[in-house]
């Protein structure tokens, strides 16, 4: 009986963190913000040094063969440094489409490129959780007609996972005839997201599309966005206390004013049990197939509420400073934002938790 | 991560199971309230003693069964009790606070004397700690105990002493260095209830029941020897018991009970026959709570693992007391507010649910949100002692 991370665990966790400390400070994800595909290939290439791409890839196919834990905990500290990295849909929902439903060939083209960190991959499964703009997918004799909103990792992708409005999967290249794209500018500007548009694309089914299997990409990338509202929102709590323990006003430290103490205790005290949560929800994913689906639900619904409180408690923290542009403290609070509104927002995630129990139709 | 016990301990529960199947015949109905345990409860103690499943790892001289403290063993008991629905060792503040205390601070004469027949439900023990005019300032306490003779001399007031009706013993802080800085001029004294001088009044509070009370001092005369520590360290020994009542508070185990309860209540309850369940703010509200129980479940369980290293598990522990008891008083909350009106019901009216326990809970929670070092005090601590941040001034020496 252990409830806690492995050595191993530990070190991955402090080389990725040591990795962005260098490679990723704050005026690197201020280049980002204006000009995301640049920083993002250079500083996924170095990730890919420390095997980040390829982490959930089997070794057989140039990956590190990892589980959903250490996605997880790797995923915290990109969103504790709010690195510009297309993690989640190329590390994570991408290579786990390929692996459930891909074929052989499938797999032996594109794991070993996404595991060695040369290419993006782009996700579209958004209408899989909620319809707007008449949005939606149909498959049609090899082909894709309709549109998909909020693509994850859309920018500079080499290829997009597509889901259709009937539980197929489908790899469509991003210069195939008919698809176009447009970029959706969101708060967060570390990571991108976009519209496809298709016309009769021709695309490439995976052979082992299920609903299972879309379900399945859903829950991993619930607790990656998770664990990365759960870094980011560690991130600002430490940084309202550092700055409360230096501004001064009154003739004392800020932090020794309990109203000031109090915030901070609060954001702790909503976060701790949150990390908890997290591990066991990325655990879950791994080893305990029946629990899976329901605590990435609790995961992400949760640390959405909880994202949602500390990025702007820990903003008031910092009085008027924290409100600029000075301190860059609001690539945090949006990128909290964007995490709790991709792959469905609180609400919507605990009616699907509802549903799982027979508590709703 | 490795959620198994391992079969070593998988052979340990199934100890646990057979127990339980061979004696659960035995055991008393019901929880018992607080207080002093009917006789069949304390025969069942003594047989869990016995067994190691009571007072585990409580030295064999002193009464208990002498067992190595594994807290993994003392999960698994605590797991299979409930999963049987079998009453587990008893809990009092003599049990959990007293007796630890004893164990590290006490004289070998007042171990041999008292933590037996305590561990077995004989002695009944209240905690004379709280004043009217010392609450979060505990150490301001103003009960005063002077020298006369081989004897203490108290005169002074306790309040929310709970039991102490039913008690045979108290702990309890005194002043006896009155010129002393206030925590050097404290000391911890055991007596009997039943010394002259000593009147209990009952204290109602906001549900109507008097779940604790005052207790009055005039000359009440207490032996010197019946000091536990040194004179003017009370306060160390105090707080070597506070330790062991913040661990009395917040289990998973007995929300997830509540939880439970409050998934059949919405399941029953309609409004114009909607069931609550299918209201969508209130299933919304219900799932909330749900990821914040899991939230803290999983915490608990992250504890563990640290305590069976012999790690501090920091913020994950601090956190504990504040959230667990907000989060029972939003259980509540929920399970009132989805019955309407009905959820006002209480003592004996018509229409009364569940015999008004969750009005009687949401009132006395919300007590507990206050007792045991309030939600601001636990705000202090998780910021001062988890996140380092300065302490307030200082005023009062």
């Amino acid at each position: 009986m252990e409830f806690a991370l492995s050595e191993e665990q530990r070190l991955l966790q402090d080389s990725v963190r040591r990795f962005l400390e260098q490679n990723a400070p704050l005026d690197k994800v201020r280049l980002a913000a204006g000009d995301t595909h640049t920083v993002q290939r250079s500083l996924w290439a170095g990730a890919s040094e420390l095997g980040i791409p390829g982490m959930l890839i089997p070794e057989d196919f140039g990956g590190m063969g990892l589980g959903f834990l250490d996605a997880a905990i790797v995923y915290e500290m990109i969103g504790r440094h709010v690195a510009p990295l297309p993690f989640l849909g190329t590390a994570v929902m991408a290579p786990l489409a390929l692996m459930l439903a891909g074929s052989e060939a499938q797999q032996e083209k594109w794991l070993p490129k996404i595991a060695a960190g040369e290419i993006v991959a782009g996700v579209a499964v958004t209408e899989k959780i909620g319809i707007r703009e008449d949005a939606g997918v149909k498959a049609r004799k090899g082909t894709l007609t309709g549109k998909s909103l909020f693509v994850i990792d859309w920018a500079e992708a080499d290829f997009y996972i597509v889901a259709d409005s009937d539980h197929g999967l489908h790899l469509v290249l991003p210069d195939a005839k008919g698809l176009s794209r447009r970029a959706l500018n969101t708060i967060d500007r570390t990571r991108s997201v976009g519209e496809l548009v298709f016309d009769q694309v021709a695309a490439e089914p995976l052979p082992r599309s299920s609903a299972d299997a879309v379900a399945r990409m859903i829950d991993a990338g619930r607790v990656m966005l998770a664990a990365d509202t759960l870094g980011a929102g560690q991130m600002m709590l430490e940084k309202a206390v550092a700055y409360a323990g230096e501004r001064k006003q009154f003739g004392r430290v800020i932090g020794s004013f309990q109203a000031v103490k109090h915030l901070c205790a609060e954001m702790a005290a909503a976060l701790e049990p949150s990390r908890s949560l997290v591990w066991y929800a990325a655990h879950a994913l791994d080893e305990v197939p029946g629990d899976a689906r329901l605590m990435a639900c609790h995961a992400k619904s949760h640390l959405s509420e909880v994202g949602r409180f500390v990025a702007r408690t820990a903003t008031e923290v910092h009085g008027g400073m924290g409100f600029t542009d000075l301190l860059g403290l609001h690539y945090w609070f949006k990128r909290i934002g964007l995490d709790r509104q991709l792959l469905g927002g609180p609400e919507l995630v605990r009616l699907e938790a509802a549903r799982l129990q027979g508590w709703a139709a | 991560m490795d959620l198994a016990y391992g079969p070593k301990y998988e052979a340990f529960r199934e100890e646990v199971r057979a127990f339980l199947t061979k004696h659960k015949d035995q055991a008393p109905k019901g929880l018992g309230a607080a207080g002093r345990p009917s006789p069949e409860a304390c025969s069942w103690q003594q047989l869990l003693i016995q067994h190691g499943y009571a007072a585990r790892t409580i030295p064999k001289d002193y009464g208990g069964y002498g067992a190595m403290p594994d807290i993994l063993e003392s999960r698994i008991i605590a797991e299979e009790f409930s999963a049987a629905r079998v009453p587990a060792a008893l809990q009092n503040q003599g049990i959990s606070m007293l007796v630890p205390t004893l164990l590290e601070l006490g004289t070998e004469e007042q171990k041999k004397k008292w933590v037996k027949p305590t561990l077995r439900g004989e002695v009944v023990w209240c905690q004379g700690y709280s004043e009217p005019g010392s609450g979060s300032d505990l150490a301001s306490l103003q009960t005063k105990a002077t020298e006369d003779g081989d004897d203490f001399v108290i005169n002074g007031q306790k309040i929310w002493t709970s039991t102490a009706h039913e008690a045979d013993m108290i702990f309890c802080l005194v002043r006896t260095e009155p010129d002393k800085p206030k925590h050097e001029g404290i000391s911890y004294l055991i007596f009997s209830m039943k010394t002259p001088g000593i009147e209990v009044r009952p204290l109602t509070t906001m549900t109507g029941h008097a779940e604790f009370n005052e207790v009055f001092f005039t000359d009440v005369r207490v032996p010197k020897t019946q000091i536990v520590g040194q004179r003017g360290q009370g306060w160390l020994v105090a707080n070597a018991t506070l330790k062991y009542e913040r661990g009395m508070l917040g289990d998973p185990a007995a929300m997830e009970t509540r939880f439970q309860a409050l998934v059949d209540l919405m399941r029953e309850e309609t409004v114009d026959g909607q069931r609550a369940i299918d209201n969508p703010i209130f299933r919304d509200r219900l799932v909330r709570l749900q990821a914040e129980l899991a939230a803290m479940k999983f915490n608990g369980l992250r504890q563990l693992t640290c305590a069976s290293r012999g790690e501090d598990p920091g913020l994950a522990r601090l956190i504990v007391k504040l959230q667990s008891c907000e989060l029972t008083h939003q259980i509540s909350a929920l399970a009132i507010d989805v019955m309407g009106e009905f959820g006002v019901l209480y003592d004996d009216s018509p229409y009364l649910r569940s015999h008004g326990s969750w009005q009687w809970g949401y009132m006395f929670q919300l007590g507990l949100i206050i007792g045991g070092g309030t939600a601001q005090i636990q705000k202090n601590i998780i910021s001062e002692r988890g996140l380092g941040m300065p302490r307030e001034p200082k005023l009062a020496k």
